[in-house]
């Protein structure tokens, strides 16, 4: 819920930083772990798909892949994401 | 056939959903819990909700937020109050006072309404409604009702409210992208993290605000003023409303904040050169015409200072838009070796009324009566001059003159500059203290008292600047000793008068490059109405 709205001052030609969306208290439903296929990336996410495995038994976990971490994700890919998960982690590994 | 009224659905204070129009004839009351015309008719609502409600839904829209809830249970009502704490469903009902009684058919279209108490009209409701349901509503004393009660105006139009409404209606003028900022943000550290500030707290551009704004100006929020360099951002009216409202100003200052953006965006003044030349040029602001009165402009004592608000805002509204819809900042197309306090703002207004001469607008071709806004590029200043000893007209336009010899450098004459002379009245009083003194006297003096042989500009070892001795050395000793004023032309000379009748204190400010390759001082005619 915003506490404030305004307006945007500039020629809206450079896009804003997204604003953090609520945070819920529990993890329910499907979390979508998203490698942009920077390499070890998938090292970080196994391990984190393990210990949310572990501590999330009722959680489903979803792997996905960009095809390359150089472009944007696609859009197929992020319709994907948003219509079969309730959150997504995405691994920016280096 | 009268179209039905707009559709809404509504939580009730138990968390219900109830959708208008339901397919059943429906009476709507629009309340507020402090009303004393609302809480007389409550009972009178629930005694149509006892005869009524298995045929028609009778419905209480309260405005009140959590004191609907307080009004629900003070009448011990089963009616169902809903929520329209917002007043978006009020405002698009449009009525002035509650209470606010609908009676529609089953689709929502109009058979009464009404606002206020006027018993007559409450009984005839019960009469109406009797004849369409076929029953009769019983237990009503209409006697223990006064004949006229007058109700209260409605939330909806209280002014903040309304703008706010106005600014998220379907026909909103507003289009501008909307900023969410979450609740644990601090709203002032989210403008300077999004790079919206110039370094001072901003006033943050909320769609009412912006709405109010907008009232400053009879033109459409959309009309593109300029495109503003160095991206050549469209500056709309409504971005340079959001921007006005950023920097402080009222709306009566909006349609000067326009003009200067009209002003300082044609390829005279060049904006985008003023902005990156690394001298460090700004737009500095003079107003002129009966709006510096109306909008309570300072002219007088401290008139290039602080304090003032449409002086100070007025200014820093123009320098957001540079920034915000152009571009221009500091580190980017904004190349200034030093920067200027004039970044920030500059803008003040004539003492007409204490100038001898005729206003600068009118010099500039404009009528006495326009209101008007000229911009000029200027890299420093105000610069002081003083001369508390002068008791003739010519001594005290000789020191002026010498003021301005400073303008880039001192020994620098003939430069193709702009000044702006801001002359204060005790110095016009010496000035004309044996009759007129014209400007065209006063520049010419300027430009006298300026003169030195060229032979003093040519680069050297106490400076290594102006005329290089490469070519110096070719000319002859005529040439050499050729008088030179300080400015190419008088007309680079413009004249003002402000500031507080004690103190002989004058004060310039020095140009930029002037003339096609710079930036020439620009006049706009202010829309006021």
């Amino acid at each position: 819920m915003a506490a404030v709205t305004i307006l945007d001052p500039t020629d809206e030609r450079i896009p804003l930083e997204r604003q953090i969306v609520a945070r819920t208290a529990d993890v329910k439903g499907v979390v979508g772990l998203l490698d942009i296929s920077k390499p070890r990336g998938n090292v970080l996410l196994d391990e984190l798909e393990y210990l949310l495995g572990a501590k999330l038994p009722g959680v489903e976990l979803r792997r996905y892949r960009k095809p390359t971490f150089a472009k944007p994700c696609p859009d197929d890919l992020r319709a994907t994401i948003k219509a079969e998960c309730d959150y997504v982690v995405e691994a920016l590994a280096d | 056939m009268t179209p039905p009224h707009t559709a809404f659905a509504r939580q009730d204070t138990d968390g219900r959903m109830h959708g208008f129009p339901s397919g059943r004839p429906s009476l709507v009351c629009f309340i507020k819990e402090d009303c004393k015309t609302c809480n007389l008719v409550a009972p009178l609502l629930e005694a149509f909700q006892k005869a009524f409600a298995d045929q028609a839904d009778i419905l209480i829209v309260g405005q009140s937020g959590a004191g609907n809830e307080v009004f629900r249970k003070r009448h011990a009502l089963t009616v169902p109050v809903l929520d329209d704490g917002d007043c978006a469903v009020s405002y698009v009902w449009n009525f002035e006072v509650v209470p606010a009684v609908f009676w529609t058919d089953g689709a929502g279209r109009p058979l009464a309404h009404f606002e206020g108490f006027v018993r007559e009209e409450w009984h005839d409701l019960a009469k109406k409604m009797s004849v369409v349901l076929g029953r009769g509503c019983d237990g009503i004393v209409w006697s223990d009702y006064p004949e006229w009660r007058p109700g209260c105006g409605s939330k909806h139009l209280d002014p903040d409210v309304n703008d706010r409404l106005k600014a998220n209606a379907e026909d909103s003028p507003i289009r501008a992208r909307r900023i969410d900022i979450g609740s644990s943000d601090d709203v002032s550290e989210f403008m300077y993290d999004q790079g919206f500030s110039d370094g001072l707290p901003l006033v943050p551009p909320t769609p009412e605000r912006v709405m109010r704004m907008l009232t400053g100006t009879r033109r459409n929020p959309q009309e593109v003023v300029a495109d503003v360099p160095p991206n050549m951002g469209p500056a709309t009216i409504e971005k340079i409303a959001i921007n006005a409202v950023m920097a402080g100003c009222k709306p009566e200052y909006l349609p000067v904040v326009i003009a200067a953006v009209e002003a300082i965006c044609t390829d005279a003044f060049n904006i985008h050169g003023v902005t990156a030349t690394t001298m460090g040029a700004s737009p500095i602001l003079v107003v002129s015409g009966p709006i510096r009165h109306k909008i309570g402009m300072n002219m007088k004592l401290g008139a290039l200072g602080a304090d003032n608000r449409a002086n100070a805002t007025i200014g820093r509204a123009l320098r957001l838009v540079v920034r915000n819809v152009g571009g221009a900042k500091p580190n980017g197309v904004d190349r200034s070796t030093l920067g200027s306090p004039s970044k920030f703002t500059m803008c003040f207004a004539e003492w007409e009324e204490g100038s001898p001469w005729e206003p600068l607008h009118v010099e500039r071709g404009f009528e006495e009566m326009d209101s008007v806004v000229t911009v000029f590029a200027m890299t420093s200043g105000p610069v002081q001059i003083v001369d508390q000893e002068s008791r003739k007209p010519d001594e005290v336009a000789g020191s002026l003159g010498l003021g301005l010899e400073g303008v880039m450098l001192s020994k620098i004459h003939k430069m193709p500059t702009d000044a702006l002379l801001v002359v204060c009245p005790e110095h016009v009083k010496t000035l004309t203290s044996e009759g007129p003194y014209p400007k065209a006297r006063l520049r010419r003096r300027i430009q006298e008292v300026t003169e030195r042989p060229l032979s003093d500009m040519v680069a050297g070892l106490t400076s290594g600047a102006g005329l290089p001795r490469s070519l110096a050395s070719k000319m002859s000793i005529d040439q050499l000793g050729a008088p030179t004023s300080k400015f190419a032309d008088d007309q680079y000379i413009h004249i003002v008068v402000a500031g507080s009748e004690a103190g002989k204190f004058s004060a310039c400010f020095h140009g930029w490059v002037t003339g096609p390759t710079g930036s020439v001082a620009v006049s706009r005619k202010i829309e006021t109405y």
